[in-house]
This record gives structure tokens, C-alpha cells and sequence, in this order.
């Protein structure tokens, strides 16, 4: 088996010095009931680089990949172009295939790369400091609402309706085995609901998204200092990253926690993950952030270096009491993050927003030119919802027919729900050819009769 | 030299015109050794390493949002980036360069056979929710990976959701809840945990509002089962246990443990990170566990990335199968579907957005399927004998906590440093001079300053020699009284011992742009 290096004559050696008499006697304390006496049944025996290969190749193929497409999903995981420098640095087995850095003199890398990291998403979004990575958008949210929980002693969040239904129930989970109460407001693909009427003296928290989840672009500066004024936390949610090379951040609105989907830097679409969690908040509510951070020090020698930090917060060393249980990060992926916006840069980030906000705009001038289609959204970044005169998923099937993946249907995300109704985004991936392609398909779709 | 606000030196020297005291060159740098500065201090405006088209003319539809000024990012071409995280990763310590016996933390080579697969357009650029007709290929993965995780474990059903251990074990813990919930039994509060459980179970039981009963261990390192039996009632939820223990010790009790959690009306749930130790000759539900987490980035070699991403699918025995969080895969006339919906059924929630880590579920797949049950046979006995053959070259040296055999780890403990005035962490921080990762140090925490031994099966024996040589020369150096080698230990890394005291006092967890020496001397 080519990843295991002992040979029979190493195996006898070694066990001659551990004074065992074969390689099942050191496991005489497994009860003998519960010991196989050899391989495991029902699964198949070692394959070669080239039988996995075809094995696993022949599956991808039955898959359709979203470049080879015109495609315009969204909904909270977007189809960005990464640099070939990205996964070309990602691969280096120095960050690959290293552990969490909590050894620093042998880490300097990883945690280097960790600081610039929470530099790179407090600037992003417009906050104080930022943590070094979480699962992703739908957990960092959960972990939002508990973090103002803790700092207000409080135990109600208000979600509203514009916020992404998976980070809505990841929270209301928690909500249901952890202890507090989740409000979930309707969902408001039009806007127009009052978050600020159910703030009361329990409310820990309200938690908006910017753009929400059908893509309006809304400010909230009011409804920060709002919540502000009756002692309850604004959380603002982000699930495209991309959207804050563009438009004023949650902290210029006075937002008290941000947590946001980094995918759209570096990472590709995955089928739904590993993503990358971002968390950022003010700097006053630091020791009550959960997950790993990383701070800047001295060596023995008066050099500059960097560690893990503030660690009594965390399950390691606090056990039962610390502010979270998440051990894990998303290191690598936070990693692919930081090089993408690194390549980008200031002039790079706003630029690649600008041509997303265009091109969407672009879209949605072609779609609302399909007769029966309407476009819902005034203001949008690359993503926004259109009304559709027959059921959206059906649309969608028949677009794919086509080989065009046309969108979210909204039922999609709420079963029995808004079922006329459609997400598109767009980003720098789309072509003025695949725009075109999408509006003509539609068209046709709509006018063929082929949905009765 | 810049200072930061901190007044801590904000960069390098640059342009020094003297050798520095440290390194005894101008740069700083010591050979291949290169120091290299924040991205933020690379920075030149107007510079970017990427080309982009113009963005159409449009009239800009952001509602009532203005654009923002700036962002404050630094402005960098390729060939910095490409050599600024090059550089950085030459700082890092990894699997790849050498032996990284971290216990508790399955350390082993990641092959790059799974990187290949997981990139393939089919898995990676696929969107979570395109219609299922065009992802029938990634729904087989998963429905696959199901399979192979429930024979391996002998249970009944599977979730792929959490993102990681830690997200397993809500998960299970969760689930646990649901089943009590489901049968009207809300007496019960309290989760059973040793007190040599990793730490993020009873983190997980407490944030799930259990109260958590720590229960002690025997002199032989495992779970007193008496003084379980003693704390079991109709107050307690269930039991949370590793096993192998964290002692890297085989609970030889567990199935009486597993029979009187049971008769209590708990559930029992298994803390799978030492999976790999047993992972194709015992099956977890033949020792009467009924839900249990499987790091993929442990005993299916995802690579641990520096912290992430990792992967923590659950099994489910039948008794709590009905209690999974959504999505999961069925199948039907039209082939492979996903349920998707909280509602639908008994499903207790969900645990994060999307599916799962279809990126480390293709890497785990690509792993079982190269090992197949010959070799992962062969890789749980291999990742045995390799901690027996530690233990062994070293327990005359050094002081083993408990009896063995042991299982994929071996457990010592700082009595063979008593005197010497080194301590655990000098010992480690010695053996990173020797171009070892050190073992897991003080942890568990039911031992005095315990050292963790983990080699795993990827080991060569010449491997693991050279770590026993080196191990045993310190260990006799620590002996022989020479503190002070060790203190100052290690001489040899990019960084000699941070100040972590310094860095938790006074937190410096972003960079700002500097301010000059002489400004802060005014303040």
C-alpha cells in the first residue's frame, strides 16, 4: 500500500521490541466480541492513483460544472474567477499540511498570514478587529447571535426577513438546543418590515443582511443607532464579500458585529463548501468573540513575531466556560481569502465590484425586457430577484435543458413559498454572449408554451 | 524604525547600514531564512496583481447605499504576492517536511492523489444549488462516503453536515437532546464527561445547557466504571467518552459503560478523534455506541491546512437515526435527491448553509478508496505498532503514564524531568532545534506535565528512530543538569520563544498603519 512505508521485516523488528507476538495482540484490549478478524467486509480492497482516478472521475463527470455554463446562481455562494496564483500557494504543503499554529516558533507562516487576515476583514468590513476564521457565513451568524447573548445578558434575537433562510435556521437550531429565542420575521422579498417595533428591553440583537438575501442593498444606519438607543446589538450578515469592495460598510453604519461568507475571494463554489466564516466586531466586545485570534508579540530576541491569543476564551483551555466550542477554523480557506484580496489589492477590489454592480445592472435591463418578467430590486450589488409569469423551478429545469443554469428559484430556499420568483447574479465570469443567451432562453422558454 | 501603536517595532529595518545583533547580517535575513514584512508594509498605491476589463458604463443601482471611499487595502503585483506567501510559508513546520507526532491530532500524509480529485471541475465548480439533475454525480459522492462511513462503523445512518469535530459533536449532542425531547423526558440535564476529554466536549455539552459531571479515572487510565454507575440517573442525558481514551488507552469496560448508560436511559456518545486506531478492525457499534463523530481531517487524511477546513460527519446508531440534521441524500426512480428542509420529517435543524464539505468529502472518498479494507486494516494495525515502538525505545528514559499496549499514542508524563528543573515545554521546545514538531504537551490534563505521542502509520521506522535518538539524548541532557540548554531552547526557528504573556495584556490583533517613533515619545 503506497502510503504506509514499514516493511514485513521493520513490522516483525518492532514487534520483537514491543515484546508482542503479532500486531492484533496490542489490540488484546479491545473486548474480542467487538474485534474483526480481518478486513472489513462489504467494502472493496486498495486501488491504484489511476482506478481512483477513473472511479472518481467518472462521477465528477455526471456532474454539470457551473463554468462550463452560462450560469447565474447566487444565493449566498458565488461563481468569482480565481487567480492561478491562489491555488498555486494554497498547495504549498508548508500551509497545507501544517497543524493549528500552536507552536509558534515553527508557525511564524501560518500566523503571519492569520494577522493579515484579520487586518484584511476588519478593513473589508469597516470594523474594529476581526477573528481568525469560522466555518462559514450561516455559523458565524449563529455565533453572532450568542456572542449578544452574552454581552447583553439578554437572550432574544429578532431575525429579519431579508436574511439568508440557511443562517436563519442554523440560528433557529441553535436557538431550539442552546436556550434563547430566534423571532423570525416573514420573508420580505419586497422589504418593508418594521425590525425596530419588536426591539424590547430581552432584545439582544437584530441581525439584517446587506445585500439581503434577494439581493436589495439597504442602509442601516438608522436602525443601528436605533437598536443602540434600546441596548440591543445590530448584527449585519454579508454572503458576498465581493459587495464591500463597493458599498459603505456595516461598521461605517454602526454595526456591532459583522458576520459574513467569505467565499467569493479565493474559494471556488465547492458544492456548498469548505467555505470561510468571517467575524468582525468592535473592539470593545473582543473577549467575548469566539474562535481562534491571532495577536502580534516580541520573541526572545526583541523580533517581532506573531501567536494565538486570548486563548482563556477558548474550549481548550476554558472547558465547560469558554465563549464558544468551535476548535477548528477554516484555515486554508481563510488562506485563499487573504492572497486573492492581496492580488486584488485597493485599485483591484473596487474594480472587480464595480464590473459585477455593471454587469448586473446590464441583466437586469435584459430581463426585465423579456415580456411577463419583472425586475423587483431598486438598488442591488450582482444579485437580485425577478418575477416570473410561470413557477421558477420549472423555468430553471427547462433553462438547464438548455445548458443554462438560470438562477435560484426562491422556492427553492422556502418551500411552497414565492414560487414565481427567481435570484440571478451575475459577476465578472459572465459574458455579454452568456447574458444574451439567458434573456433569449427565457424569452423562448415563456413564449413556447412549453410550460403549460 | 517605525513603531506601531503599540510602540512595538512595526517592520524590519530597512536599509540599515549595520549588522543586526541578532541574526549578524544587515538584512536580518540568516541564509534561506527570509524575513519578510506585513503585506501593508509592501504597499504602493495604484498597483494591483490583477487585470481586469473596464466595467461597462452603467448608471450605478444602489439603492439608498452610497459607494464607499476606500477600503485601505495595499496595492501589491503577482511576483510580491507569489514571494510574500512563499516566503511565509517557509516559516511553517508540516506534515510534508517532517515528523509531526502531535497526539490526539492524527498527523499523517496527505496525499495529493485527494487534492487532484477535489479540484476535478465536476466536484469543485459546482454550485450548491443548481438543480439536482445537474449534481447527480455529487450527490453519489456523498451517498457513497454515507456507505462507507456506516460500514465502517457498523450504524445505521450518517450525517455529512458539521464542518468540523467540535460541529460533530453539537451535532450528536443535539441530537441526543431531540430524542429525549421526542419521548416527554425533559429530567434530563446532565452530561457525563472524564476528565480526560478533550475540551471540546464539555463545551459542547455546556453550550448545549447540560451541566457536566466530570467522572475520574482508574490508576490504569481509564474510566472508573463504578464511580459512572454511581453518577448515572434519571438525570443524565447521556455520556460523552473518547475511545481510545486521550490516554491513547483502548476503554477495556466500554461495553459495561455502554450497557449501564443505557440501562440509566442515556445514550452514549463516542468522541471519534482516535478513530483511527480501530478504523477497520472494530466497529464502533459493536461496542454499544450510539452516536459518534468522524474527523475526516484525522483519520481520512483531509489536510489540516494550518487550522482548517475541517470535516465532522456523524453516525447514528438506529436508536437515534430518526434525529439527523437536514440536508441529506436519498434516492429514488429519479435518481439521487436532496432533503433539504428543516420540517421535513423528524430532522432535528440545521448545522450550517449548503451541504456539507463536499471539498473533504471527495478527499476522504479518494483516501478510503486508495486504502480499500485491506489497507485500512493494515493502516490501524501499522499506526498501533509504530505508538507501541515509541513507548517502547523510550520508556526506560522517560516516564510512560499507564501500562501499555497503547493504542495509535503513547502517553508520558514529566516524573523523569522531576529535579532536572525542565519542563515539558523546555523538552519540546528543544526538539524543535532537533527538526521535530514537538508531541501534544500537557494534555490530557489527568497526567502531570503529560507529553503526547501520536506517530500514525505514515511513519518509517528510520522515521521514528531518529525521534527516539533524539528524545533520549534530551532526555538524558535534561538529566545531566543542563537547564539552561533547554531554556533557551529553541536557537534554530525563524522566531525564538514569543512573549505570550505580552500579547494577551496588551492585544495587537491587526495591523495599523504606523506612527513615527518620535510622535508616540510625545504623548
Amino acid at each position: 500500500m503506497r502510503y504506509l512505508p514499514l516493511t514485513e521485516a521493520d513490522r516483525q523488528s518492532m514487534l520483537e521490541a514491543v515484546r508482542a507476538t503479532s500486531v492484533e495482540d496490542l489490540f488484546r484490549d479491545v473486548p474480542e466480541a467487538a474485534r474483526l478478524a480481518g478486513p472489513i467486509g462489504g467494502l472493496p480492497n486498495h486501488m491504484g492513483e489511476l482506478e481512483v482516478e477513473r472511479l472518481l472521475g467518472s462521477m465528477a463527470a455526471k456532474n454539470v460544472p457551473a463554468g462550463s455554463v452560462p450560469s447565474f446562481l447566487g444565493a449566498g455562494a458565488y461563481r468569482h474567477h480565481v487567480p492561478a496564483t491562489v491555488d498555486h500557494l494554497v498547495q504549498r504543503g508548508e500551509f497545507l499540511t501544517a497543524y493549528t499554529p500552536y507552536q509558534p516558533e515553527v508557525s511564524q507562516g501560518t500566523l503571519q498570514v492569520l494577522f493579515e487576515f484579520q487586518t484584511q476583514v476588519a478593513l473589508l468590513t469597516g470594523m474594529d478587529v476581526a477573528n481568525a476564521s469560522m466555518y462559514d457565513g450561516a455559523t458565524s451568524c449563529a455565533e453572532a447571535v450568542m456572542m449578544a447573548n452574552r454581552i447583553t445578558r439578554r437572550k432574544k434575537a429578532i431575525l429579519s426577513g431579508g436574511l439568508h433562510p440557511h443562517y436563519r435556521d442554523v440560528t433557529t437550531t441553535d436557538a431550539r438546543f442552546i436556550g434563547f429565542e430566534a423571532v423570525a420575521l416573514p420573508a420580505a422579498p419586497t422589504g418593508g418590515e418594521d425590525l425596530l417595533a419588536l426591539v424590547d428591553d430581552k432584545t439582544a440583537c437584530v441581525v439584517v443582511q446587506n445585500p439581503d438575501v434577494f439581493g436589495h442593498v439597504r442602509d442601516y444606519t438608522d436602525l443601528a443607532a436605533a437598536c443602540q438607543a434600546k441596548g440591543a446589538l445590530l448584527i449585519v450578515v454579508v454572503t458576498e464579500a465581493l459587495s464591500l469592495g463597493l458599498l459603505t460598510p456595516p461598521g461605517d453604519m454602526g454595526a456591532d458585529i459583522v458576520a459574513a461568507e467569505g467565499q467569493s475571494f479565493g474559494n471556488a463554489l465547492n458544492f456548498g463548501g469548505p467555505y470561510v466564516g468571517l467575524f468582525a466586531v468592535k473592539d470593545k466586545y473582543v473577549r467575548q468573540m469566539p474562535g481562534r485570534l491571532c495577536g502580534e508579540t516580541v520573541d526572545a530576541d526583541g523580533r517581532r513575531g506573531f501567536v494565538l491569543t486570548l486563548s482563556t476564551r477558548e474550549q481548550h483551555i476554558r472547558r465547560e466556560k469558554a465563549t464558544s466550542n468551535i476548535c477548528t477554523n477554516s484555515g486554508l480557506c481563510a488562506l485563499a481569502f487573504s492572497i486573492h484580496v492581496s492580488l486584488l489589492g485597493e485599485a483591484g477590489i473596487t474594480q472587480l465590484a464595480q464590473l459585477n454592480h455593471a454587469k448586473a445592472v446590464q441583466m437586469a435591463d435584459k430581463l426585465a425586457a423579456v415580456p411577463g418578467v419583472e425586475v423587483l430590486n431598486d438598488g442591488f450589488f450582482n444579485e437580485f430577484t425577478v418575477k416570473l409569469p410561470k413557477p421558477a423551478a420549472a423555468v430553471v429545469e427547462e433553462l438547464a435543458k438548455r445548458r443554462i443554469l438560470g438562477g435560484v428559484p426562491v422556492s427553492r430556499l422556502y418551500p411552497g413559498e414565492m414560487e414565481d420568483l427567481l435570484l440571478v447574479a451575475v459577476t465578472e465570469t459572465n459574458t455579454d454572449a452568456d447574458m444574451d443567451a439567458f434573456a433569449a432562453a427565457l424569452t423562448e422558454i415563456l413564449e413556447s408554451g412549453a410550460l403549460a | 524604525m517605525s513603531m506601531n501603536n503599540q510602540g512595538r517595532p512595526s517592520a524590519i529595518p530597512a536599509g540599515a547600514a549595520s549588522f543586526d545583533g541578532v541574526t549578524g547580517t544587515v538584512t536580518g535575513n540568516r541564509g534561506l531564512q527570509i524575513e519578510e514584512p506585513l503585506i501593508f508594509e509592501q504597499d504602493s498605491a495604484g498597483r494591483t496583481g490583477v487585470d481586469l476589463p473596464e466595467a461597462p458604463k452603467v448608471a450605478s443601482r444602489l439603492g439608498a447605499v452610497k459607494p464607499r471611499a476606500k477600503v485601505g487595502l495595499p496595492g501589491l503585483a503577482e511576483p510580491q504576492v507569489v514571494r510574500h506567501y512563499t516566503r511565509l510559508s517557509q516559516k511553517n513546520y508540516a506534515i510534508d517536511s517532517g515528523f509531526y507526532p502531535l497526539g490526539s491530532c492524527t498527523m499523517k500524509h496527505n496525499p495529493r492523489l485527494n487534492e487532484k480529485m477535489a479540484r476535478l471541475p465536476g466536484f469543485s465548480d459546482v454550485h450548491p444549488m443548481q438543480p439536482v439533475s445537474t449534481v447527480q454525480g455529487a450527490l453519489e459522492l456523498m451517498d457513497q462516503l454515507a456507505y462507507w462511513l456506516k460500514t465502517l462503523t457498523g450504524m445505521a445512518a450518517v450525517t455529512l453536515a458539521p464542518a468540523a469535530g467540535a460541529h460533530g459533536e453539537m451535532c450528536g449532542i443535539m441530537a441526543i437532546r431531540a430524542a429525549h425531547e421526542a419521548k416527554g423526558d425533559s429530567g434530563r440535564t446532565k452530561i457525563l464527561v472524564p476528565e480526560s476529554a478533550h475540551g471540546t466536549n464539555p463545551a459542547t455539552a455546556a453550550a448545549c445547557g447540560y451541566s457536566v459531571d466530570a467522572i475520574p479515572a482508574t490508576a490504569d487510565g481509564r474510566v472508573d466504571l463504578d464511580a459512572l454507575k454511581a453518577k448515572l440517573g434519571p438525570d443524565v442525558a447521556g455520556l460523552m467518552l473518547t475511545n481510545p481514551n486521550t490516554c491513547g488507552l483502548f476503554e477495556r469496560d466500554i461495553i459495561a459503560i455502554a450497557e449501564a448508560v443505557h440501562a440509566a436511559g442515556g445514550y452514549f456518545y463516542c468522541d471519534g478523534a482516535n478513530f483511527n486506531a480501530i478504523v477497520g478492525r472494530v466497529r464502533p457499534a459493536d461496542l454499544g455506541i450510539d452516536v459518534m463523530h468522524i474527523n475526516l481531517h484525522k483519520t481520512f487524511s483531509t489536510p489540516h491546512g494550518g487550522g482548517g477546513p475541517g470535516s465532522g460527519p456523524v453516525v447514528f446508531a438506529e436508536s437515534l437515526a430518526p434525529y439527523i440534521p437536514v440536508p441529506y441524500v436519498t434516492h429514488g426512480a429519479n435518481g439521487f435527491a436532496l432533503v433539504e428542509t428543516v420540517g421535513d420529517g423528524q430532522a432535528f435543524g440545521r448545522m450550517k448553509a449548503f451541504h456539507g464539505q463536499m471539498g473533504m468529502f471527495v478527499r476522504a472518498l479518494s483516501y478510503m478508496l486508495s486504502h480499500g479494507a485491506d489497507g485500512l486494516w493494515q493502516a490501524s494495525g501499522d499506526a498501533v505498532l509504530n505508538a507501541n515502538y515509541v513507548m517502547a525505545r523510550l520508556e526506560d528514559v522517560m516516564t510512560a503514564s499507564f501500562e501499555g499496549p497503547c493504542m495509535h499514542e503513547c502517553l508520558f508524563d514529566d516524573r523523569f524531568l522531576k529535579g532536572t528543573g525542565v519542563t515539558t515545554l523546555d523538552m519540546a521546545k528543544a526538539l524543535i532545534d532537533e527538526g521535530f514538531h514537538p508531541m501534544t504537551m500537557y494534555f490530557p490534563l489527568v497526567v502531570h506535565g503529560a507529553l503526547l505521542i501520536e506517530p500514525t502509520e505514515t511513519e518509517s521506522k528510520a522515521s521514528l528512530d531518529q525521534f527516539v535518538d533524539a528524545l533520549r539524548a534530551l532526555a538524558e541532557r535534561a538529566k545531566s543538569g543542563d537547564v539552561a540548554y533547554f531554556q533557551a531552547a529553541p536557537r534554530l526557528t525563524p522566531r525564538r520563544r514569543l512573549d505570550e504573556t505580552a500579547a494577551a495584556r496588551k492585544p495587537v490583533l491587526r495591523w495599523t498603519p504606523p506612527v513615527p517613533a518620535e510622535a508616540l515619545a510625545a504623548e
